[in-house]
């Protein structure tokens, strides 16, 4: 799915996000300094922040002022994404129907889900009860059984090891080519963005500009993104 | 390197001490002078039952109006943004600081049988209202609890993450959905504590009980107190309905412990977050409808306490100076002895933590015991054991600002001890390390951490002893006044206007004793 900014303006007190581009399937990281607005964007996409002026098309169809629920979107958080007090399996669920009212078909599925993201035998556990990653894994087993076409993450392994971070991006990588989605991910990491994204969009000073590919970018840094990721290959 | 034992302060130890004593001496001293003092032998009579049975029973209602009305208002405030939310904030936080007479004075005014709303009644064809008895008690009660209960509930509401929220607008959740898997949670956790905290305000709560119940059918086991020990002089009977009162308070003071609902009266309330679910224009209005109405039931009473009392302002009796003297000699007093206290104890509490965490928290209790024994009770105690030495009634004063210190040093010893002991894990190793001598670390580190709730907390028990209608009923002689007392014996005598300038006066030094105090321990302070 497309995802078009056109003429795309976020204002809030002492802050701007504008961008005019447009996005389409694959997986687009989404990089540059803390306070630029990565996830501004992000919500603002989601329905969370309301957008000042411009448009936001999902393929043709324009839905800057819809409902969260009524866009085509799943957005995963940094963190909270479950409700503390339901189970595994009632968190995973919700993605199926948000009032739980599931038929048998539906509880068979919510476990397969699960077993899929690496999940097996979990069902009855809390959030408490888990590592961050795992956590983790339950929203996007989550967000596969919403099924929408646009996924967008908000730094969600940020707090993980580097392994266990290849581990969830490669997870993240089999999700969008099974449902051949628009993966939307906000990272401070530019391994990351190399590892699974083909475009990245930087984000500095109140712009988000237009995607590149992610290795150009990053071979070819702008002065706005050496700032950020500081000189790594040192003089020569 | 070996770890150097910190040396254990002395002045610490022997101040803290010496406060425990104290106010062991002040909470167990006059229990067991009831103790002993009680006569077993004659049975409670049947109005002593009936007192027993309506004070757990308005209690119980009042608590429960309270938290069912507060809820509603918690969730209009948590999810809607709007202009002069700030201000209904702090309409909120007022009646917790409002003398009780006065607010009894604002509440008759509206409610009362020549009140504005029985005038209203009667312009449109109907009859006049009376609310003396159990209805009056219960309105009197719900306009303190339930905004006390409501900014509970909202710190609630305001702990929910963002996410949440936004995750349940994403997933399509309906408003019963949200209140099913994200609100009933929370209240959950916190209203058994609010429910046990409201319910024992209500059993401790004299002052309304006097000027608005009475009879044989609204008689709380306080007011069978004062009866028995002013117009029976009956002490043995007083000394039993004490023992009582304070086994019903000890056993919900110990429950609501557990429940460990954190009371901060202090504020720190968050913005509003947009709950997505409640955009529907039913909900809108729904909302709209309740904060008005909380603002009309704790508005009208104040401002009718403004218009009756300013146009007599002019000619106060002249009793209200020398009875407005005391009663700023009492807060003072009080409020000074109620800080040192809670600092004596707060210092050993922290001290101790670190080496016997049992032994910090029993002080801990001891500091909380007087949430159980109400002030009447102390009150009862301290006239046995003072009578047979000396007149209790020439001791009305300083025995009052003892009472009112022991009473408000819950609240002073929970503002203060959270302060010093962020001020240990913050800073303590750090100022170990550096070797800061006592006076140093004092003037660097812990000074700055508990100017603010030290302000706060005199501030607090200040204009709660200033408002004190309690043990002062029991003590004073008619020759000694404070302004609560002057007031309701206005009230009593039907003067009216005269009572309301009172009251005014009484307002009027209670909130300013209270923005000093407060304000001073903001001054220069950064953020």
């Amino acid at each position: 799915m497309d995802i078009s900014l056109n003429k795309f303006l976020v204002a809030q007190k002492g802050f701007s996000l504008a961008a005019d581009w447009t996005i389409s399937d694959g997986i687009t990281a989404i990089i540059g300094p803390s306070g630029g607005g990565k996830s501004t964007l992000l919500l603002a996409i989601a329905g969370f922040v309301e957008v000042s002026s411009g448009e936001l098309l999902f393929d043709d169809r324009n839905m800057t002022d819809s409902a969260p629920e009524d866009r085509p979107v799943t957005l995963l958080f940094q963190e909270n994404n479950l409700f503390p007090h339901l189970t595994v399996f009632q968190n995973t669920a919700l993605g199926v129907r948000a009032d739980l009212k599931l038929s048998k078909a539906d509880t068979e599925r919510v476990t397969e889900t699960l077993e899929s993201v690496g999940l097996a035998n979990m069902n009855d556990r809390h959030p408490s009860e888990l590592s961050g990653g795992q956590r983790q894994r339950v929203a996007l087993a989550r967000a596969v059984l919403r099924d929408r076409p646009v996924l967008m993450l908000d730094e969600p392994f940020a707090a993980l090891g580097p392994a266990l971070r290849h581990e969830m991006l490669d997870l993240v990588a089999r999700i969008q080519q099974q449902q051949s989605s628009t993966v939307l991910l906000v990272t401070h990491n530019p391994d990351d963005a190399m590892r699974i994204a083909e475009r990245t969009v930087l984000v500095a000073d109140g712009v988000a500009a237009e995607s590149m590919p992610t290795a150009n970018l990053l071979d070819n840094p702008p002065a706005t993104l050496i700032e950020y990721l500081g000189n790594k290959k040192g003089p020569e | 390197m070996a770890v150097r034992a910190k040396s254990i302060n002395p002045v610490v130890i022997f101040g803290g001490s010496a406060a425990l004593l104290f106010v062991a001496l002040l909470t167990v001293g006059p229990l067991i002078a009831l103790w002993m003092r009680a006569d077993v032998s004659t049975r409670l009579s049947g109005s002593n039952w009936s007192a027993i049975r309506f004070t757990v029973f308005q209690a119980t209602l009042s608590a429960i109006i309270s938290i069912s009305l507060a809820i509603p208002v918690a969730r209009a405030l948590a999810r809607r943004q709007f202009r002069g939310r700030a201000l209904l904030l702090t309409l909120l936080g007022a009646p917790f600081l409002l003398p009780v007479i006065v607010a009894v004075f604002g509440l008759l005014a509206v409610w009362g049988r020549s009140g504005f709303v029985s005038q209203l009644l009667i312009a449109s064809g109907g009859e006049r209202i009376s609310i003396y008895g159990l209805t009056g008690v219960l309105l009197a009660h719900v306009f303190f609890n339930l905004p006390l209960v409501a900014r509970l509930i909202l710190q609630g509401w305001g702990q929910i993450p963002a996410e949440h929220f936004r995750l349940a607008a994403q997933l399509g959740m309906r408003p019963a959905d949200v209140f099913r898997r994200l609100e009933w949670p929370m209240l959950r956790g916190i209203l058994p504590g609010a429910f046990l905290l409201v319910f024992l305000l209500c059993t401790t709560s004299f002052a309304v009980a006097l000027a608005l119940g009475g009879g044989p059918k609204a008689t709380t086991i306080e007011l069978a107190i004062y009866q028995a020990l002013r117009f029976e002089f009956d002490l043995g009977k007083a000394a039993l309905l004490g023992l009582v009162q304070f086994s019903i308070c000890a056993i919900v003071a110990f429950w609501s412990l557990r429940a460990a609902v954190n009371a901060n009266f202090g504020g720190g309330l968050s913005g509003a977050v947009k709950h997505w679910d409640a955009s529907s224009q039913v909900l809108l209005w729904q909302d709209r409808l309740v904060l008005l109405g909380v603002s009309a039931f704790l508005g009208a009473p104040l401002v009718a306490i403004l218009i009756r009392g300013v146009p007599s302002l002019g000619n106060l009796p002249v009793t209200v100076w020398p009875a407005a003297v005391n009663s700023v000699l009492i807060a003072l007093s009080s409020a000074a002895l109620s800080v040192f206290l809670a600092l004596s104890l707060a210092a050993m509490i922290d001290l101790l933590k670190s080496r016997d965490s049992r032994l910090s928290s029993t002080v801990e209790g001891f500091g909380m015991l007087t949430l159980a024994a109400s002030p009447f009770v102390l009150g009862t105690g301290l006239f046995i054991v003072i009578h047979p030495v000396a007149d209790p009634f020439a001791l009305a004063l300083p025995i009052t600002a003892l009472v009112n210190a022991a009473i408000s040093l819950p609240l002073t010893l929970r503002a203060l001890l959270p302060a010093l002991q962020r001020q240990r894990l913050v800073y303590g190793k750090l100022a170990d390390s550096l070797g800061m001598s006592s006076w140093v670390r004092f003037r660097v580190a812990i000074w700055p951490e508990i100017r603010r709730p030290l302000g706060f907390s005199t501030g607090l028990a200040a204009a709660l002893s200033m408002g004190d209608l309690g043990v002062i009923t029991l003590f004073a002689p008619p020759n000694v006044e404070t302004l609560p007392l002057v007031m309701y014996r206005l009230m009593g005598a039907y003067r009216i206007e005269d009572a309301a300038s009172v009251g005014l006066v009484l307002v009027s030094l209670t909130l300013t004793m209270f923005w000093i105090f407060d304000r001073g321990g903001r001054l220069g302070h950064q953020s």
